[in-house]
């Protein structure tokens, strides 16, 4: 909130919107734009589109690592807890077993791998989605309400290199879409 | 989008993206689909929750006495039913993770409601391991370990308290595999919605989910792991419920076959549970052309799979009761399960687990609804008098003839059972009234996959089952 002198600056809008009615026509959409040098893109649709990751050109194995590190604290935390109970501060002799059993202690370690593996998976997800979040800007897109539906949209966002407001517009409207708007921060 | 007819058995009709948000969403959206049928099973599962608030307020109060269980039979109904009811749980797991890692991508019209019939499960077995305590607010420290000012922490070694962590564990993930999959969906309902208040709650309950590329991409590798994940815990988890037994010295439990024979009667028990769920359930709410009878044909093919291998497992408890040259275990299979006071029910769980399964060998009682209905009761009853004849009966004899003694179910014991029945009861009639009971992405993937390549896809010819309707 600028109280300063002078003409405002203009608000750059959040990017421009081209509506498409299948996902194929929305992955060729994409492809057509990584071509044409946008990269600050990002594709709406219903449902998983297996191709669209590649066609936009968006890689990130980030969950996967997420998923393998909750696993090993997992598993690390249930061995400590159990080494840490049944030979430090509980040491019980039964039936002459060794105090650090480790043949016993594995089905109680297994679970909390899966445990903390599956917490990572979910909340790691959520995290890099930046979930939740109530308000974006997208959904300032007119009919947005059917991208979760049965339209698929690409947005070329306006911090991308190549961004000019009619030009971004004309080549999108090349791409046959149902229909182009730009969208309001 | 052009409707346009689908000559494959896992949707049919003309069915675009719209018409499957219509067929699954309305049963949320529009309140009005929910007719007589649903007040009459709400009430009935809300019923059996009044006697379940009596029969565990009764306990909690009297102790455990109220319950048939003595010296010897020191676990009976309780056990018995926590064992049946995280069995049922077991099929959802199995729809949703390992037939996703299989790729078979029938499961996508039945995993929603699975996953749900799971968690309700775990909730209801839960119940009983925590209220066969008899206090469980003094148990805790038995269970769970945490810090106390008694300086005792509960014993790693035993299998029980593997079981602790199994059960809670398989709760959590399943909770997590479940709300993942209804992220999606609930944003596809918040935008269907024209109730601003019903908006809000689904635009919470979805966390704003966007569908953009980078969500989907990241939340297929997530969702991927979680299947990859609950894979071996789906496994694990039923066979530490049998190591409460296999670890022990009791004649009758203490059987190497009973970790694979216990998982595959969980599988069993719960594909009869997921059948006789989605068959009244389709028929209410006029689903047939997401959950076909071909669906009820695999899971027909799966409920005779499975239990095949539980048939073999009642073999080689016979076999072993021979071939270890144990008398206890002789004793136990001849004068206890063979002939006895409880001979009916060993006799009953041949027939219903062993005979009326072998139906499902003929297509046409595959297909129809009523052996469909028939054979799953009949399993959901041996499943759980395999359980029953498992424990109770093995307990009844010690090695001490002094302490035989015979063991017979009190009406608090019932009480307690139906209790848990008429909860789950009402908690699948709630979930199909307030969320998304198929998976409504997962079915325009399937539909997205069946539109683009029909002809690869088409299957044997037995197929046409349903097809035409």
């Amino acid at each position: 909130m600028s109280h300063g002198h002078g003409a405002p600056e203009p608000v750059k809008p959040y990017g421009i919107v081209a509506e498409f009615d299948s996902a194929e026509q929305l992955v060729a959409a994409a492809e057509a734009a990584k071509v044409s040098g946008y990269r600050k893109m990002d594709a709406y649709s219903p449902f998983p589109i297996h191709e669209l990751s590649d066609a936009i050109g968006f890689k990130d194995v980030k969950v996967p690592w997420i998923v393998l590190a909750g696993g090993l604290v997992g598993a690390t935390l249930g061995y400590t807890l159990e080494w840490y109970t049944s030979v430090i501060d509980y040491p019980l002799n039964v039936g002459g077993k060794p105090l650090n059993s480790l043949p016993a202690f594995f089905p109680v370690m297994f679970e909390a791998t899966i445990l903390f593996a599956a917490i990572g998976a979910f909340v790691g997800m959520l995290a890099l989605n930046g979930l939740p979040r109530p308000y974006h800007s997208i959904f300032n897109t007119p009919g947005f309400q059917r991208a979760s539906q049965d339209r698929f949209y690409l947005c070329i966002e306006s911090d991308d290199p190549n961004y000019d407001s009619s030009e971004t517009k004309a080549f999108l409207i090349t791409l046959s879409p149902i229909s182009v708007a730009e969208v309001p921060k | 989008m052009p409707k346009k007819p689908l000559n494959d058995v896992m949707i049919t009709g003309e069915q675009s993206y719209a018409s499957l948000d219509e067929a699954v969403g309305s049963m949320v959206l529009n309140q009005k689909r929910h007719k007589l049928p649903w007040y009459a099973m709400f009430l009935l599962g809300f019923s059996g929750v009044n006697v379940l608030g009596a029969a565990v307020t009764w306990l909690l109060y009297q102790g455990i006495g109220i319950w048939g269980n003595n010296w010897p039979t020191m676990w009976s109904f309780d056990i018995v039913n926590f064992v049946w009811w995280i069995g049922i749980g077991h099929a959802g797991t199995l729809i949703s993770a390992i037939l996703l890692l299989l790729r078979q991508q029938w499961r996508n019209s039945i995993n929603r409601f699975a996953e749900a019939m799971t968690i309700f499960a775990v909730m209801c077995a839960g119940m009983y391991p925590l209220l066969h305590t008899g206090r469980p607010w003094v148990a805790a420290y038995w269970l769970l370990p945490y810090p106390n000012i008694m300086g005792v922490w509960p014993q790693f070694r035993s299998p029980l308290m593997w079981d602790v962590f199994a059960v809670s564990t398989y709760l959590t993930v399943s909770l997590l595999f479940w709300f993942m999959g209804l992220i999606p969906d609930f944003a596809t309902l918040r935008d269907k919605s024209t109730n601003k208040v019903g908006r809000i709650i689904l635009a919470i309950a979805s966390m704003g989910w966007r569908g953009s590329n980078q969500h989907w991409h990241r939340y297929e590798q997530a969702y991927l792991l979680l299947a990859g994940l609950s894979t071996p815990l789906v496994l694990s988890v039923h066979t530490i419920v049998s190591f409460d037994f296999a670890a022990s010295i009791v004649p009758g439990w203490n059987v190497t076959v009973f970790p694979p024979y216990f998982v595959a009667g969980a599988v069993f028990a719960g594909f009869a549970m997921v059948m006789l769920f989605a068959i009244p359930m389709r028929a209410m709410y006029n689903l047939k052309d997401l959950i076909t009878d071909r669906h009820l044909d695999w899971m027909a093919k799966i409920t005779l799979a499975t239990g095949l291998i539980v048939a073999y497992g009642y073999m080689l408890e016979v076999f072993y009761a021979w071939y270890s040259a144990n008398p206890y275990e002789f004793e136990l299979l001849v004068y206890r399960r063979f002939t006895g006071p409880y001979a009916w029910a060993y006799w009953m769980l041949i027939a219903c687990n062993v005979v009326i399964p072998q139906m499902f060998w003929a297509p046409v009682f595959r297909r129809n609804i009523f052996s469909l209905l028939f054979v799953s009761s009949a399993v959901t009853v041996g499943m759980w008098l395999e359980r029953f004849v498992i424990i109770p009966m093995s307990l009844m004899n010690s090695y001490i003839p002094s302490a035989n003694q015979p063991y017979y179910p009190t009406v608090w014991d019932f009480a307690m059972f139906g209790g848990t029945i008429g909860f789950f009861i009402m908690m699948m009639f709630l979930f199909i009234r307030f969320m998304p009971v198929i998976n409504i992405f997962e079915m325009k993937v399937l539909l997205h996959d069946l539109m683009s390549k029909p002809p690869a896809r088409t299957l044997p010819a037995e197929v046409p089952v349903g097809a035409g309707e």
